[in-house]
């Protein structure tokens, strides 16, 4: 076994022609065999008569990687956003807030996803963020009280700050959360919040103090004090209209900025640091930072949530941001499906609509009674069965949630009639 | 073709690398340099220390002593990803994919710190950060031409057969661009024709893209067909150093290997081939 026979065994295909490899680290350095076909900025043009008659074939890198990178999609999302920004006006009060609360959720739910499903840091925190954005958001948007802080600030800037200042406080916990991981990052975080409960009890210059609470943020945005009527042409916005499509706007703003995030250089480095982090180290992905990013990016979206949230509730307590909140918002995830911003739309919805949907169903089940105290099971009850028994069917049979369901079903009738 | 590829500059230097764990000496004193281009293969039994060398290399272990220079740059006390940052990349003996991601996503993490854009601008999908992620892309689909990826391009990498999933990895770590490539196994576990292919993107990797490798590995005839210069360590001690002819002659392999040489046969082997030194 010699080194001559190497060349005959292996014959290097290019040897005729020696490719000139320049010495600098540099992009040509990765070019072998397909230096001809590498396309530079603007070039790999397709020629029209390879397009026509295919009007969905894809042709560059760019709408390849589009957010929305087919027409279906495309149309859907339009319908869905048109439906959503009509809905209010034809909604009563009560469904209208609900679904306000449900676009909260489903906000903190992204948040979450960023950290939990993406990046792989599980946080029982969430609550505690979602707290400092409210309270933020009263502080410099609410009416000073003989106890609270209020600046009276308009809600714009109180919406910014609600984004900040939980991030900052994000940063600052960061290093202590991620030198930990799974179980004892949960436990940890549950400490956090534990502390925050506390804390909010005692200080009651910025939260009124336990079982008294305070007002929240005053809806003044750009100057218009939108909790009175507004006549725009031939349709009435009222305050809970307003607040209906703050919530919305933000929703999809931060909807958008999350799915962007997730498939940018940022995301992918999420996902490497929660699949492997020894590899992703070694790959380049620096775990501190990457980490650290995730925490504070999670920590802003909680607070953006949580002033929204306060503002449709109306007065806030600091015992609502308990631990049964934190098990909610892992709910809208697991539920809605792990590391999918569309999931935790569909979670949130889910978490926030089906106490109303079983308020419905009720009547009609003979063995559920609609009050307390009556029936086998009362209505309350079954709710919380059902969260408990749903959160563990999703588990186990469907773990990327109702967003894999519903990629199931997708893929299903892709090739329908065919089963492949 | 051994001298075509060893003449230049250093690239790596590993001087008395010694790495303990506890009382257990994994590393004991072991010295070596690579070459610019050039491919350098380390044999040895199990357990003899081949990858705690790598682990050393690219900073997941730090040894107690010795030094470790790219370029003349010490790399000892760096962080993983700094060390990746000065172009060294690498592959695993167990396969360190991100399954739930596509193989391009994969390829792409590959590329991490050569692609430019705040996370701040990737969320506003702004035009540096949107430039960079079409760049990278660009950069990606020569890889994956280059290593025949192109059918499973979008799959996850989960599903993929163990053949493809040890040419993702190598398309991994040359997205990084590297100056070093530190080859980890490349071939276990594979059959002589999947064998044959890695053994054609190696060679492909050393003459066109001129990137140096350490390469780990049992499969005896591809180190041997395909090595420039080769290192034996056993027991955490090189004992060996030196063109792949010329190892495979040297009684202390033939000893680590087969066991059983004792004093008297290498005498024996040494008086017959005078010209042969340990």
């Amino acid at each position: 076994m010699t080194t001559a026979t190497t060349s005959q065994e292996t014959p290097s295909p290019q040897q005729d022609s020696p490719v000139v490899v320049s010495e600098a680290r540099g992009l040509e350095r990765l070019t072998g065999y397909s230096r001809s076909l590498r396309s530079s900025e603007g070039g790999g043009k397709v020629p029209a008569s390879a397009r026509r008659g295919r009007p969905r074939l894809v042709t560059t890198y760019a709408a390849d990687q589009a957010l929305l990178n087919t027409p279906a999609k495309r149309w859907w999302t339009l319908a869905a956003v048109v439906v959503a920004f009509i809905a209010p006006f034809f909604l009563a009060r009560d469904l209208l807030l609900l679904f306000s609360l449900a676009m909260t959720f489903a906000i903190a739910g992204i948040g979450l996803n960023l950290l939990t499903g993406y990046a792989g840091q599980i946080s029982l925190g969430h609550p505690f963020f979602m707290a400092i954005g409210a309270y933020t958001a009263a502080v410099v948007a609410g009416k000073p009280g003989s106890v609270v802080w209020g600046l009276e600030l308009d809600l714009s800037i109180a919406l910014i700050a609600a984004a900040i200042v939980p991030a900052i406080i994000g940063l600052i916990v960061a290093p202590l959360a991620v030198r930990v991981r799974g179980l004892y990052l949960a436990v940890l975080t549950l400490g956090l919040l534990m502390l925050g409960e506390q804390l909010f009890k005692q200080w009651t210059s910025l939260t009124g103090g336990s079982g008294v609470g305070r007002g929240v943020a005053q809806p003044v945005l750009f100057g218009s004090d939108l909790s009175v009527r507004y006549a725009v042409g031939p349709v009435i916005i009222n305050k809970d209209i307003s607040l209906y499509l703050i919530c919305l706007v933000l929703l999809i703003g931060l909807g958008v900025m999350a799915r962007n995030l997730a498939r940018s250089r940022t995301g992918r480095s999420f996902a490497a640091v929660r699949d492997r982090d020894i590899a992703a180290e070694i790959m380049g992905v620096n775990l501190l930072r990457t980490k650290t990013l995730a925490f504070m990016l999670s920590s802003a979206f909680a607070g953006v949530a949580g002033a929204l949230m306060s503002m449709l509730i109306g007065r806030i307590a600091p015992e609502q941001w308990n631990i049964f909140l934190a098990i909610q918002m892992l709910a809208v995830i697991v539920i809605g499906g792990v590391a999918t911003v569309t999931g935790s739309l569909i979670g949130a919805a889910f978490v926030v609509l089906l106490p109303r949907v079983l308020e419905w169903l009720a009547p009609y089940l003979p063995f559920v009674s609609g009050s307390a105290g009556g029936g086998l099971i009362n209505v309350f009850q079954l709710e919380t069965l059902l969260f408990g028994a749903l959160i563990i069917v999703f588990l186990t049979l469907e773990p990327r949630g109702l967003f894999g369901l519903w990629y199931r079903v997708r893929t299903y009738f892709k090739a329908w009639p065919f089963s492949y | 073709m051994t001298d075509q590829h060893t003449g230049g500059a250093t690239l790596l230097e590993a001087e008395n690398l010694t790495l303990r764990f506890g009382g257990n000496t994994a590393l004991n004193d072991v010295s070596f340099d690579v070459r610019e281009r050039e491919l350098f293969a380390i044999i040895g039994p199990n357990g003899a220390g081949k990858t705690s060398t790598f682990n050393c290399i690219s900073g997941v272990y730090r040894p107690q002593e010795g030094a470790i220079r790219l370029r003349g740059e010490s790399l000892i006390g760096l962080r993983p990803d700094t060390i990746a940052g000065k172009g060294v990349a690498r592959t695993f003996q167990n396969i360190e994919l991100f399954d739930n991601l596509t193989v391009l996503e994969n390829l792409l993490l590959g590329r991490h710190q050569e692609i430019g854009g705040r996370w701040w601008q990737a969320m506003l999908w702004l035009p540096p950060a949107r430039k960079a992620e079409l760049q990278a892309r660009r950069d990606v689909e020569n890889i994956i031409e280059f290593l025949d990826l192109t059918a499973v391009r979008n799959m996850p990498v989960g599903i993929l057969p163990y053949g493809i999933k040890k040419r993702i990895e190598l398309g991994r770590a040359l997205a990084m661009d590297p100056a070093l490539l530190l080859l980890d196994e490349p071939v276990a576990g594979m059959n002589s024709e999947e064998t044959e292919d890695m053994a054609r993107f190696i060679l492909d990797i050393r003459d066109q893209l001129k990137i140096a490798m350490i390469m780990v590995e049992h499969d005896m005839r591809l180190v041997m067909d395909l090595a420039d210069r080769v290192m034996v360590i056993d027991f955490g001690q090189r004992i060996a150093l030196g063109a792949p002819a010329q190892v495979q002659q040297d009684p202390a392999v033939i000893a680590a290997y087969l066991g059983g040489a004792t004093e008297d046969v290498i005498e024996e082997f040494e008086s017959e081939h005078p010209g042969v030194t340990r």
